[in-house]
């Protein structure tokens, strides 16, 4: 995190002293803003003891908002992907009307805050919504459900895997995939043998992006949820609830698992950043 | 007959890339398509191979229509300009992948999948490389494994975008005439692309000289070197001294010129426009002649002359060093023409005339 000695090697000699004022103020500024305070979420959370640790995280609703985030992010995840793809090799390939604007619509969700897109799914899906009478009639219950929540949850990830996928394809140009065209390859078999391959990298980091993003969605999650305890609750808003509750430990266990996830996933990330590269 | 292409047209938006190709391939002949940069070769190359389909006209291949066609069923080996291998794949498997993504039932074993491409690899030479990747080789193998990746599906048909077009000049020639080895010796019909006349009179059977979307001349190399078909073709090929002549009883005449060599040709009387290679004028010391030498310049073996006459016309002409011995500065010059092409009409011809195809006579080789 802390910036690179290069500026400072080509600086004049002078200036040495400017540089490393810089760089000390960076690297107080990460440890204040980013360092302590991850560090603080785990000594929070052990304060009282491993034992208590456990048991805040065995709670049952916690437990249950593992679980439910988990489920939406291993629904989200192939979801994501087929988009994502599809969109990335239709952009990348072909030339049609509404390219650009696609393009756009992609992009969107990245633009919009979560809680518009949360406030959206309402004004839909929700009783007075546009869509609420008929889905009401059919009996079909999207918001405070499951289903509400992987939807808004897909609206706030599904950039991320088109988003690296696109500039790739683009850059790789079709004539490996019309070269295995040419040498007999059904559509299918360009695909799992030509395109894919040569996109995984970067499949994977967007993947990685997208389920981070995923568990750790709070404001779109927290509108069309409901936040029921041990039903819609997911791990964010679990989080938010216990430490409305003061159950501060409670709190702090809750997060320590958010965090270690993220963690996992900046390890990954760099990992995979390395080979795309 | 082999390959019969009809009026071909191809529009990308406005630009009209192809104006009605008719061109016919022979089983076992290597043709080249030579033209300059945006003249339509690699398009014209693409709808052969399926990658493309054309606005109007007809292509077929031993009387099936072809244009019906997927590429895969047209069963053709194209190698694309960048070579277009798949980098995530040893040498081996980018040879394989036509045998490998077969139907299960007309697939090869793993062993003889394996035999195959050992065969090939041995005949390609390029034996060493087998578990190497893309990456690792240079231009030249790399254009060795995509020939071998298109060879392994035996094609009907060869297709070779510029295939030496990345390549330096010493790895040009030693794989030119390698690739006209391999062709002797697999009989394959093959048609490949290039810009580079050299290249194109060395390799092929027959030249296909292209400009604009259209198709100016086929011949044997002989044939288009020494009897360009359109001035067209004659600048392109480095006759590039256009000097207004005056037909008369079908031969040429100009004010300083010795024409005597050039063969009668059928030209109605009147004026004439007459192509020649700088090589072949030899300015010859003549006191009465209206032109005078202006510069000289050696480039070593040849001596560059350039002659003016009094209304301001310019020639360029290259002799062997010995030939211009007696040559100098300023001295009066008549020039002798050796070899040339005479197109009626006055001079300042269009660049690149427009031609409708009906026009275009296929030269019989
Ligand atoms: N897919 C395409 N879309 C638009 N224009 C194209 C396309 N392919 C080729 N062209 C145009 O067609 C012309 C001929 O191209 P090409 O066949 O590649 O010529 P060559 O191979 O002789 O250089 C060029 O002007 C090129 O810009
Ligand atoms: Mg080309």
């Amino acid at each position: 995190m802390t910036p690179a000695a290069a500026p400072a090697a080509l600086a004049p000699r002078q200036d040495l002293r400017t540089a490393n004022l810089l760089i000390g103020l960076a690297v107080a500024l990460t440890l204040f803003i980013v360092v302590v305070p991850l560090a603080y979420i785990f000594w929070r959370a052990l304060s009282e003891g491993f034992a208590v640790f456990a048991q805040n995280i065995m709670a049952p609703d916690t437990l249950h908002a593992i679980w439910l985030t988990t489920v939406v992010a291993v629904i989200t995840l192939p979801i994501n992907l087929v988009i994502g793809i599809s969109a990335a090799w239709l952009i990348a390939r072909f030339t049609f009307p509404g390219r650009k604007l696609l393009l756009t619509i992609i992009e969107l969700p990245f633009s919009i805050s979560p809680i518009i897109a949360g406030v959206c799914y309402l004004l839909l899906y929700g009783r007075q919504g546009l869509l609420g009478p008929a889905l009401a009639a059919g009996d079909i219950k999207i918001l405070f459900a499951l289903p509400g929540i992987v939807l808004v949850t897909l609206f706030v990830t599904s950039p991320f895997v088109a988003r690296e996928v696109l500039p790739l394809m683009q850059a790789q140009g079709s004539e490996q995939e019309q070269a295995a065209l040419t040498l007999g390859a059904s559509g299918w078999q360009v695909f799992r043998r030509v395109t894919l391959p040569n996109i995984r990298w970067a499949l994977l980091y967007g993947a990685v992006l997208a389920t981070a993003r995923a568990v750790g969605e709070f404001g779109a999650v927290s509108v069309v949820s409901g936040a029921i305890r041990g039903q819609t609750n997911t791990l964010p808003l679990q989080i938010e609830l216990l430490f409305n509750d003061l159950n501060i430990v409670g709190a702090f266990a809750a997060a320590s698992t958010l965090t270690l996830i993220a963690l996992v996933v900046l390890v990954l990330k760099t990992v995979i950043e390395g080979r795309t590269r | 007959m082999t390959l019969a292409i009809s009026h071909l047209a191809r529009r990308f938006g406005a630009t009209q890339v192809l104006r009605g190709i008719d061109l016919q391939v022979r089983q076992g002949e290597l043709i080249a398509l030579l033209g300059p940069s945006g003249s339509g070769k690699t398009t014209l190359l693409r709808i052969i191979a399926g990658l493309d389909w054309p606005d109007a006209g007809a292509l077929s291949f031993d009387g099936s229509d072809w244009l019906a066609k997927s590429a895969a069923e047209r069963r053709i080996g194209f190698v694309f300009q960048h070579y277009a291998l798949f980098p995530h794949m040893t040498v081996r498997d980018n040879i394989a992948f036509g045998l490998s993504v077969l139907p299960r039932a007309d697939r090869p074993g793993k062993a003889q999948i394996a035999a195959t491409v050992d065969r090939l690899l041995a005949f390609l030479q390029i034996g060493g490389l087998a578990d190497r990747y893309p990456a690792e080789l240079s231009g030249g193998q790399r254009q060795r494994v995509a020939l071998g990746r298109a060879m392994a599906i035996e094609p009907r048909v060869l297709l070779l975008d510029e295939p030496f077009g990345a390549l330096d000049a010493q790895v040009r020639r030693d794989l030119r005439r390698w690739l006209r080895g391999v062709h002797d010796s697999t009989g394959t019909t093959t048609v490949f692309v290039t810009h580079d006349q050299e290249e194109a009179f060395e390799l092929a059977d027959r030249v296909v000289v292209m400009n604009g979307g259209v198709i100016e001349q086929i011949g044997k190399p002989d044939e288009i070197y020494d009897h360009p078909a359109t001035p067209f073709v004659a600048r392109f090929l480095g006759l590039t001294v256009e000097l207004p002549v005056t037909m008369r009883a079908g031969r040429a005449h100009a004010a300083g010129l010795d024409l005597t060599v050039l063969p009668r040709r059928a030209i109605p009387d009147g004026p004439a426009t007459l192509f020649l290679r700088p090589a072949d004028i030899l300015p010859v010391p003549d006191p009465e002649a209206p032109f005078r030498v202006t510069e000289m310049a050696t480039t070593g073996a040849l001596l560059r002359i350039v002659a003016e006459d009094d209304t301001g016309c310019r020639i360029e002409s290259e002799v062997p060093r010995r030939d211009g011995r007696d040559l100098r500065q300023g001295q009066p010059v008549g020039l002798r023409a050796v070899a040339g092409q005479i197109f009626p009409g006055s001079g300042q011809q269009p660049a690149q005339p427009i031609h409708t195809p009906k026009t275009l006579k296929e030269a019989r080789p």
